[in-house]
């Protein structure tokens, strides 16, 4: 039976670097996929791209780049990412000079492109789901609307023979799914196939977090070193049965706890897992160790795609200011508790009306409130105002006046940090399949 | 007993709707889980802090317990206050839950 491996290189925009290059040197890979777009990133890189119409691609592409490419091209490794974010020509571009730099002769960049749709929504006036209105209603100061689209992109972007597929706004596991198809020639309706592909896809797609990465904890479930995780790769055959596993000797584990938990990360209905390409099944997949860190993944399966995409819309939601201070030693906690009293009340002396705001003891209840603090006094405590703001100036003024408890506020306070920042919320909405077509551009040197 | 010795955890977060799987070491606990771990007890555990529904799915198949929680973020990922902005800690929390 036909099988094909691909590698995770990536979990999240600024991920570690130097696994990917483990993997593209030994884990004789078909396929190394780098995920890189969180909800949020694709607003910021609509913003930047406002500022420099050559910008907007993800920041660490061209060193990621630098560090993979020799070995991808020398072992016949393909990439497929969605770096490209809200640029992915200009990122295109960026990797095409990286490949000619290195001396990589007729290297090929395939770009997707086509899930910028704002000028859709606007021409539809589309519904925000959360703030559940239409968007011409909804007074929100839009940035960014991007559809989520799946495979149909990238596998006609690999049928091009490209080496690297670069798209922006594309579901997660159809990063992965992709190849699948491309390899295995799976029917677009082949619904069972692509919910087994579209799960492989899951697991893989937070990389370090199906290896041992958000898993351990000491003296109960102990992973060997995280400073050298190693990142995960997929042995798949044409069924979409899989093999979950990593570099031999790379740090981290994988095993059925590792795998099981991912499988729910992010997960709301598990047997209705909404892809573009699917709605996948996961509610009777297995796992079963079969060597040291090689996990077999079954079971997992699919029911007919919906008629529309998800698409997340960015906005300017205000600003956000902070500031921060620490107290040590005996009445920690009360010198704590006096400073953020202070903090407030000079809001009000000053006639600063916080949008929202809230007031914590780091140590004490920042995470999960009071109820469930130690009974204990820390040694010590971290006080923390954060506000929400219409403007910058109002955000900055937050993090001064916890400064100036430094000179003002209760007794040895000290290592005084302070932020502010512009807010870019996302709210997301559904359009009909019919207004999102992806578009290829291939690139050659 | 805390959840802890029987149970691992994981959360995730999409919008101002927090996940937290609750999976047995091992397969013979399940049940006792699921008998223990209701969505009604879970909403109480969480009361402080999720505003929302918590929804309840069963995976027996893993051995595991997936609660949905809705409005738990403080407003989401992108626009919350808090220090912890996915939740990610909470699955922590769930696991110092007594049965």
């Amino acid at each position: 039976m036909k099988k094909i491996r691909i590698g995770s290189g990536a979990g999240y925009a600024g991920d570690r670097i130097e696994p990917a290059v483990e993997l593209a040197q030994k884990g004789q890979l078909d396929y190394l996929v780098f995920e890189c777009l969180a909800e949020r990133t694709i607003a910021i890189g609509q913003k930047q791209k406002k500022q420099n119409s050559s910008k907007g691609y993800n920041e660490l592409l061209e060193a990621r780049m630098r560090a993979v490419l020799p070995s991808c091209y020398k072992n016949k490794v393909r990439i497929i990412t969605n770096m490209g974010a809200a640029n992915p020509i200009a990122a295109g571009h960026v990797v095409m000079s990286v490949a000619k730099e290195l001396g990589l002769k007729s290297f090929k960049v395939a770009v997707v492109t086509g899930d910028d749709v704002l000028p859709e929504l606007q021409r539809l006036d589309l519904k925000l789901i959360e703030a559940n209105v239409a968007l011409s209603q909804s007074g929100k100061d839009i940035l960014s609307a991007n559809a989520y689209m799946g495979i149909e992109g990238l596998v006609e972007a690999l049928e091009s023979g490209a080496n690297m597929v670069i798209a922006g706004r594309v579901a997660d596991p159809s990063l992965f799914l992709a190849p699948m198809v491309h390899e295995f020639g799976w029917s677009r309706d082949d619904w069972r196939k692509l919910g087994k592909g579209t799960c492989i896809g899951h697991l893989l797609e937070c990389a370090g977090q199906i290896t041992g990465g958000y898993f351990a904890d000491p003296g109960v479930k102990d992973v060997m070193n995280l400073a050298r995780l190693g990142f995960p790769l997929a042995e798949v055959d044409e069924s979409g049965d899989a093999i979950i596993t990593k570099v031999e000797g790379s740090g981290g584990v994988v095993c059925e706890a590792t795998c099981k938990e991912q499988l729910l990360y992010e997960i709301h209905r598990p047997d209705q897992y909404f892809t573009p390409d699917v709605v996948a099944d996961f509610s009777n997949v297995t796992f079963q160790q079969e060597a040291e860190n090689r996990v077999a993944v079954k079971g997992a399966s699919g029911l007919p795609r919906t008629d529309t995409l998800k698409v997340s819309v960015g906005y300017n939601d205000g600003f956000i200011g902070e500031g921060e201070i620490s107290y040590a030693g005996p009445n920690a906690v009360a010198r704590g508790r006096l400073a953020l009293d202070i903090v407030k009340a000079r809001f009000s002396v000053c006639g600063f009306i916080p949008l929202e705001a809230r007031y914590d003891l780091v140590g004490v209840n920042a995470l999960h409130g009071e109820t469930r603090s130690a009974q204990n006094e820390p040694y010590e405590i971290r006080a923390r105002v954060a506000v929400r703001c219409s403007t910058l100036e109002e955000a900055i003024s937050v993090g001064n006046e916890v400064e100036t408890l430094y000179t003002n506020g209760p007794a040895g306070g000290g290592g005084v940090m302070k932020s502010a920042k512009e807010v870019l919320a996302m709210d997301s909405s559904l359009i009909p399949r019919s207004q999102v077509h992806a578009m290829i551009t291939i690139l050659e040197g | 007993m805390k959840l802890r010795d029987i149970a691992h955890s994981r959360t995730g977060d999409k919008g101002n709707i927090s996940n937290i799987s609750l999976i047995v070491y091992d397969i013979n606990d399940y049940v006792l889980i699921k008998d223990a771990v209701t969505a009604e007890k879970v909403q109480n555990w969480f009361g402080d802090i999720v505003s929302g529904e918590v929804v309840r799915y069963e995976l027996p198949a893993i051995g595991a317990l997936n609660f949905v929680m809705y409005e738990a973020l403080g407003g989401g990922v992108t626009r919350s206050l808090a220090l912890d902005i996915h939740g990610k800690g909470l699955s922590s929390a769930l696991l110092d839950f007594d049965i």
